[in-house]
């Protein structure tokens, strides 16, 4: 059988950075997959860019919940896709799938943050848009503030249709 | 490249069940990937918690914060604390739609790792009814060790024809 869902590269920090970002990476997938399990040391909230893009052209729409209330919200015409990433020594897990990363469509996004903290903590999930029509072929992870601390792991995946 | 999407495991009920156990689960994966299709024999209603454990732990390692919609409002709840397993969907019941199953996909991301262990469930439950359920949760096994077991827990228990699909997933 083919292969057909394929790590394309992984990190795993031995010290704090302020961004991570896997960049080069190549047309020959049909779908992107990227799973983020974050440890931090200060709450921040994580910037999900593609081609080092900074201008306002990403928007999302996200459905929260804290343990005690529900909600759900929406920014347009922004500068990233922002999902809240929450202090947490113990690790987390966010998982980020991109459909059609390579095609000469807008680019949408499908991403599910999970963070409980036993006694805190928030599940949310968001569908993103990034209003550009060229391959991706860099997904950059940044930080509002802060640093991801050592142990953070970060694994691309690549998956094909055939 | 080998493909790293790698069936580990799966359980199609032919009677029903009260738990579904899947043991010695190699520590050769980065993450685990579980796919189910459940349906609860617990009459009266139109679903029931489907619970999880690891190892068959002790203490109070389970915790969990939910967000569920119902079609008509979304509330959010957390457990913290728990002991013996921790309840991370729904299955339908005997009160749904005949022939209609609960569909849940859990991420379990390092676990062979030396910390503790987060992980997601979502599930959804549409039955054509008043009322169905979709759930996404955050979890969090408070545990350092190797997951080698887990168990899948009914109210009651899994009819048949419920399935249970495990996966491992490698990062090189």
């Amino acid at each position: 059988m083919p292969a057909t869902y394929e790590p394309i590269a992984t990190t795993t920090l031995s010290g704090t950075a302020s961004a991570i970002s896997f960049s080069s990476i190549s047309n020959t997938y049909t779908d992107l997959r990227l799973i983020l399990v974050p440890v931090m040391t200060a709450a921040a909230n994580l910037y999900l860019r593609f081609n080092s893009d900074t201008g306002t052209n990403y928007s999302y729409t996200y459905v929260y919940g804290d343990g005690a209330a529900a909600g759900s919200g929406r920014l347009t015409s922004f500068s990233r896709i922002q999902p809240y990433v929450g202090l947490s020594t113990t690790p987390t897990l966010v998982e980020i799938d991109i459909f059609s990363y390579a095609g000469s469509t807008n680019k949408s996004v499908l991403m599910r943050q999970s963070r409980d903290l036993n006694g805190s903590g928030s599940t949310n999930s968001l569908v993103g848009l990034w209003r550009n029509t060229t391959a991706i072929t860099t997904v950059n992870l940044d930080l509002s503030t802060s640093t991801f601390a050592s142990g953070t792991t970060a694994t691309l995946y690549g998956i094909k249709s055939a | 490249m080998a493909n790293t999407y790698t069936l580990i495991a799966s359980n199609t009920l032919s009677s029903s069940a009260a738990s579904v156990t899947f043991s010695a689960i190699p520590n050769t994966f980065t993450d685990l990937v579980l796919k189910m299709s459940t349906r609860d024999t617990a009459t009266t209603v139109i679903d029931r918690a489907t619970r999880i454990s690891f190892n068959s732990a002790g203490g109070t390692p389970y915790s969990q914060t939910e967000l569920q919609g119902d079609g008509a409002s979304a509330t959010s709840q957390r457990v913290s604390f728990q002991a013996t397993n921790i309840e991370f969907g729904r299955s339908t019941a005997a009160s749904a739609t005949s022939n209609t199953f609960a569909n849940i996909e859990l991420y379990i991301p390092n676990y062979a790792g030396s910390t503790n262990k987060p992980f997601s469930s979502f599930s959804v439950a549409e039955t054509n009814g008043t009322t169905a359920r979709i759930r996404a949760v955050a979890l969090l096994f408070s545990n350092t060790n190797v997951i080698s077991s887990l168990t899948l827990t009914a109210d009651t228990a899994f009819i048949a024809d419920s399935s249970f699909f495990l996966y491992g997933i490698k990062n090189s």
